[in-house]
Formats: structure tokens, sequence, C-alpha cells
């Protein structure tokens, strides 16, 4: 089984906060070139249970400053998908949790959709987001090659995503649904009012059947605990990388801690 | 103008132009792109709508634009040349066609607040302007590099009203000012319409802006009609960066095979030198803003800074009608460095008493790239004029 399903299914091992799933974002190549599996690693050290792994694009849309900064300190630093690639290279003999390829379409389409996918299958990565490769298009023209190689495809949904809508990705979903809690790029927002807490509670109501993972504009202990009240866990990905930029890869385990 | 999707040269029912064209967006712009494909065809159909438009074109901007048989210039180049004077709009460029008809969409979606991009300030002129007239919130994006080479137009767009917002990352070009303004819409998904000023973006945008711009090809073919007895000319000719004066110039002409299809891309500094924006030599296919398209990009896929002398034609990627007319080979592709586009331009404000907008100058270099015979008829969009461009012109020619 994917380890991204078995991670789901495990049952919570404490209540509250303390039991749910912590997933971080870092941005590869950031901020050093080499830095992507010692990352790797002191996350999963520091109980860490999923990791989204960033390939650097020159034009992130989605994303907020701090994340365009980290990729472009990051293709200075000479980041492309093959030395990525090339830098997993034996990452499953030293971690086993869930990772998880981030970026946008256009790098993996000069890759190669699938080659892409192979040498993610052979790396041992176990999902991919791409928040611009949408799901029409994923279906009608990837999904048979995601699935060759075992890869979870995640599915992006937002305020205002319809039901309807929520219910074809969910449908369309494994894993997880990546749920944005906001309308907004990342790291953009401080704090969850109640209309983040309305649309938390009107999707947990629905009774998906995979469970939800909330992103964006969680950079706290108290941001992700009102994050996940409702979910099964929440992504981190702004805060960590503002978190490297001023105290360094040496001090993950600092912030961390002070999540949960 | 048909409110059918047709297919072959033009948008097909998913906004493919051959391979090229889609929607690539993240699910947060879906709401509004995918409420934007099922209503904009029922909208702009709608005879109301097309009352409103037409009411606003003609008294409003001015139309129909002259089609201006340039006789010194035709007897320099030895061949019938007849320009589209969309210089001569109001806010002096064909960008104001779409705005018009995206403003009125906008107001039909019930949105009550306008973003766009700019290049060279055009768009945002034209934007700002409608907004001013329909009285509605305007915010531009415009790269750092461009508000500070096209002051005149920064100035312009405050006084109507407009909040400029500079965009700092990446080349702070076109580029980024669009990336700029995707965020922006992403941020504000609910009381948010995106003028985009281009024919590139998620489908519908390259489709609707085309509609819109097509006004300048249909005017063609009457005005042609009247003044050479025929509707069809042997070419038509416009500058390209995103390509929406290219696309509403080639419109009409482009199922007539008899009509000739010419873009003139910018090559900045040469095309090998790697300070250029054309696309069509330099690029390949990739993913940009929400559409495939021919794009200048690393090996890696990272999308390349491209460089013109013109703001207005300073992008890394062309609309997806266009790489689908430069595969097909249904367009003949040129590209112009900056000195034969101000040279041109030159030429152009001396023959003919005209100063051309520089992204326009591109269009008016043909003459150094291409000989045509005596009786051909060649039809030039001059889409923009030049007073935004003074400065530049000023520099360049130690005027």
């Amino acid at each position: 089984m994917n380890r991204i399903n078995q991670k789901m299914q495990q049952k919570n091992q404490a209540t509250g906060a303390p039991g749910k799933l912590l997933s971080i974002y870092f941005t590869s190549g950031y901020p050093n070139l080499d830095d992507t599996v010692t990352i790797i690693q002191q996350l999963e050290k520091n109980g860490v249970d999923m990791v989204e792994i960033g390939l650097p694009f020159s034009d992130p849309l989605a994303d907020g400053p701090t994340i365009q900064e980290s990729s472009t300190v990051a293709l200075k630093n000479g980041m492309t998908t093959e030395k990525l690639f090339e830098q997993l290279r034996g990452v499953r003999d030293l971690v086993s949790i869930p990772l998880i390829a981030m970026g946008y379409f256009n790098p993996m389409l000069q890759y190669g959709v699938e080659a892409f996918c192979k040498k993610c299958h052979e790396i041992g990565i176990d999902g991919i987001i791409m928040p611009d490769l949408p799901l029409d298009v994923y279906q009608e023209e990837y999904e048979a090659i995601f699935k060759k190689y075992g890869l979870i495809n995640i599915f992006l949904i937002t305020p205002q995503t319809s039901e309807e809508r929520i219910r074809e990705i969910d449908e369309a979903s494994e894993g997880f649904i990546y749920m944005v809690s906001s309308a907004s790029v990342t790291g953009s927002k401080s704090g969850f009012g109640t209309e983040q807490e309305a649309y938390f509670k009107r999707v947990a109501s629905m009774n998906l059947k995979n469970p939800q993972i909330v992103g964006f504009g969680i950079k706290d202990a108290q941001t992700f605990q009102q994050a996940t009240k409702t979910a099964k866990g929440g992504i981190i990905g702004s805060a960590f990388i503002k978190h490297l930029t001023e105290h360094g890869v040496a001090s993950i385990s600092d912030f961390i801690q002070r999540i949960r | 103008m048909k409110k059918e999707f047709i297919g072959g040269y033009h948008a097909d029912q998913r906004g493919y132009y051959g391979e090229f064209g889609g929607a690539f967006i993240p699910e947060m712009l879906y709401p509004n792109v995918e409420e934007l494909r099922q209503r904009y065809l029922e909208i702009m159909y709608e005879d109301s709508f097309q009352k409103e438009f037409h009411q606003l074109l003609k008294d409003y901007v001015g139309r129909p634009s002259p089609l201006y048989y340039a006789k010194r210039l035709s007897k320099k180049h030895q061949t019938k040349v007849y320009l589209k004077r969309e210089d001569l709009n109001h806010t002096g460029a064909h960008k104001v066609n779409n705005t018009i008809g995206q403003i009125l969409m906008a107001k039909k979606l019930g949105k009550t607040r306008i973003i766009a991009e700019t290049g060279a300030g055009q768009h945002g002129v034209a934007t700002a302007t409608v907004c001013a007239l329909m009285g509605m919130e305007c915010i531009v994006y415009m790269g750092e590099i461009d508000i500070a080479r096209q002051a005149p137009n920064v100035a312009r767009m405050k006084m109507l009203g407009a909040t400029v917002r500079p965009a700092l990352s990446g080349s702070r070009t076109l580029k980024d000012a669009t990336n700029e303004a995707i965020r922006d819409w992403i941020n504000n998904p609910v009381d948010t319409h995106y003028i985009i000023g281009s024919a590139i973006g998620p489908h519908p945008y390259p489709d609707m802006v085309t509609r819109f711009q097509s006004v300048i090809s249909e005017e063609i073919k009457w005005q042609l009609k009247e003044k050479e007895g025929r509707e069809n000319p042997d070419y038509v000719v416009a500058c390209i960066g995103g390509g929406s004066n290219a696309a509403g110039t080639y419109h009409h002409f482009l199922d007539q095979p008899e009509v000739g299809i010419i873009a003139v891309e910018a090559a900045g500094k040469g095309v090998e030198t790697g300070e250029s924006a054309a696309t069509s030599a330099l690029g390949k296919v990739g993913i940009i803003h929400g559409c495939k398209t021919m794009l200048m990009q690393t090996e890696d896929g990272q999308i390349t800074e491209p460089y013109s002398i013109s703001a207005g034609l300073d992008y890394p990627g062309v609309g997806p009608m266009h790489s689908h007319l430069y595969t097909s080979g249904r367009a003949a592709f040129y590209s112009a460095t900056d000195d034969e586009a101000m040279t041109a331009g030159l030429e152009l404000s001396q023959l003919e008493g005209i100063i051309p907008a520089i992204e326009t100058g591109h269009a008016f270099a043909i003459f150094q790239h291409k000989t045509f015979e005596p009786d051909d008829i060649v039809v030039i969009s001059l889409s923009g004029r030049g007073d935004k461009d003074l400065q530049t012109y000023i520099d360049y020619f130690k005027l």
C-alpha cells in the first residue's frame, strides 16, 4: 500500500492537535543547494508525519512572497528537476515517512511526465501535488501514467469550491484532499476567522471518503490547532521556510516542537 | 462572428487551438474561470450586450477606425499599404476594444472590482478608462521596470483613478505583472474580475479577447471593399507580444487562404543574443499563465526573462492561437530588432506624419525583411500611437 494511504489509516495516537498529522513543505535547493536530504531527515526525526518536497519554479502563481523568494534562491543555487532526483537517490534508506513532490506543471512537462513519474517511483516518492494540473486534464491525459508508477495525485479544494465539485474531486482522489484554508496565495493570512471555521465544518459534514489536510495560513501552534479541529492534519510551508531563513537547517527541531 | 465554437484556426469547445490553449489553472481560480467559461458566449451575444458594446465603440472609442491608404509609404516600398488606424481610438491603441467588452462582461457577472496587468501601460490605461466610465474600482499591476520606462501611462492611470501596483518579482516586466494580477485574483475570488489584456491566459480568455478585438478585421473587410472593391487584402501584418491586436487583425481572414497572415515579433537585440522576445524562434511548448503555448524557457522548464525595447512585446510567451498559426504554417512569423523597429517608427513618422508606438514599429519593420509585389494590398495594424514612447525615442535618436 502507498505510504500516504498507510499514514492516513493510522489511528490517531493522541487527542487534539498532538494527534493530528503534521506535514511540512519546503523548497528544495533552499537555503543551500544540498540541504534537501538533511531537511527531510530532520523533519522525520522530529516527528513530522509527511513531507512535501517543493520543486522551485520561476513563476509560482499560487505562492506568496516567501515561497517565491525561496524558489528564486533555489534556482540561483542551481536547483533543477534532475538535480533533485539525484539528491533524493537513496533517500528511502534514510527515511520512511510519505514523501510528496510538489511543484508547477511546466517543469514536469519539460522533464516528460512519464519520465518524471518513473523517477519518482524509483526514488520512493509516494505522491504528487501540481496545483496547475487541473482535474480534467489529469484524468484525460495523465492518470494512467501516475497509476502505473503507484503515485497518488493530490487535489486541492478551496472555500469557493462548490459542493458538487468537492464530491467530484473526492471521487477522483486517493490519500487525502488538500484543503486550502482561505482565498489566498500561500503565506498571507494571519489566523483563521469564523468564515474559515464555517468552511472547515461544512466540509467535515460532507463525510468525504478521503481525509482532509489543511494548508495555507498555518504558521504556529494556535493556527495548527484551529485548522485541524475537524481535519486529519495540517500543512505548514511559508512559516517553515521563514524559520529556515532566519535560523537555518540546524534549528528545525525548535520549529517543529513549537507546533504541537 | 459566430456564437458557436469553430475550431480549426479558432478556439474549440475546450479552448484549444490545435494542441495549444486549455486552462491550466490552480483550483483557487477554478470557480471564477469556470463561471466565465460557462457564461461568456451567452452574455456576449445577448442583443442588449451587443447593442451597448457597439454603441460604446462608436460613440466613446470613436470606431470605426479609419483604414488609411499610406501613399508615401506605399511608394517607398513599391506596394499598396493600408494602415488600420487603431492608434486613433480613444486611449491611443487597440486595447480599449477589449476593455470595453470585458467591463460590460464584468458588470453582467456582478463584479465590482477590476484588476489588470499591463506592459506598455496601454492596456492599463484602457482598463483604468473603462473603470472610470463605469465607476468601478481598478487596480493595475505593472512591472517596476515598465513603470519607469512608460511614465506617462502611469500618470494617466493614476489620473483616471486607478491604483498602480508595481510587480517587484522576476524580470519586473509584463510576465511578472501578470503573475501578480493572478495572485490578486486568487486572494479576491468573489468580487473581482480580471481583465486580461492580451490573447493569453486560461480558456476562455484567448477566445474572448479575440472576439472583442475581431471588430478590427470585421471593419477592414468592409472598408477595403469600399476602397478596392474587394474584402480580402493580400496580406495582413501585425506585431505580436501576447497577440491581441494580431488576433483581432487576423480574425476574419484566417479562413481565407488567399490572405497571407504575417506576424512580427520583437527580436530585441537579436534573436541569437539572449536578449530577445521572439517566442516563435526561441520558444517551445509549455505552460504559462494558465495556457499551453509556445514560450521561452530553460531546458528545465523555468520561464526565461525576455527582452525588448518595447514594454508591450516584452513577454516570454505568445497567445495559443498564434502558436497554432505558427506551427500549422498558416502565419509567417518574422522578428524585428529594437533598431529595426525604431528605424521603421521614424520612417512612418516622416513619410506619413504618424508617430507609432514602438510595439507597432515592429510591424512596420516587415519592409526590412520582406519585399511585396507592386499590386499587393498590404494591411498593417497600426495598433498604437507613440506618445507614450517619446522619451525612448528621444533617448534613442538623441532628439
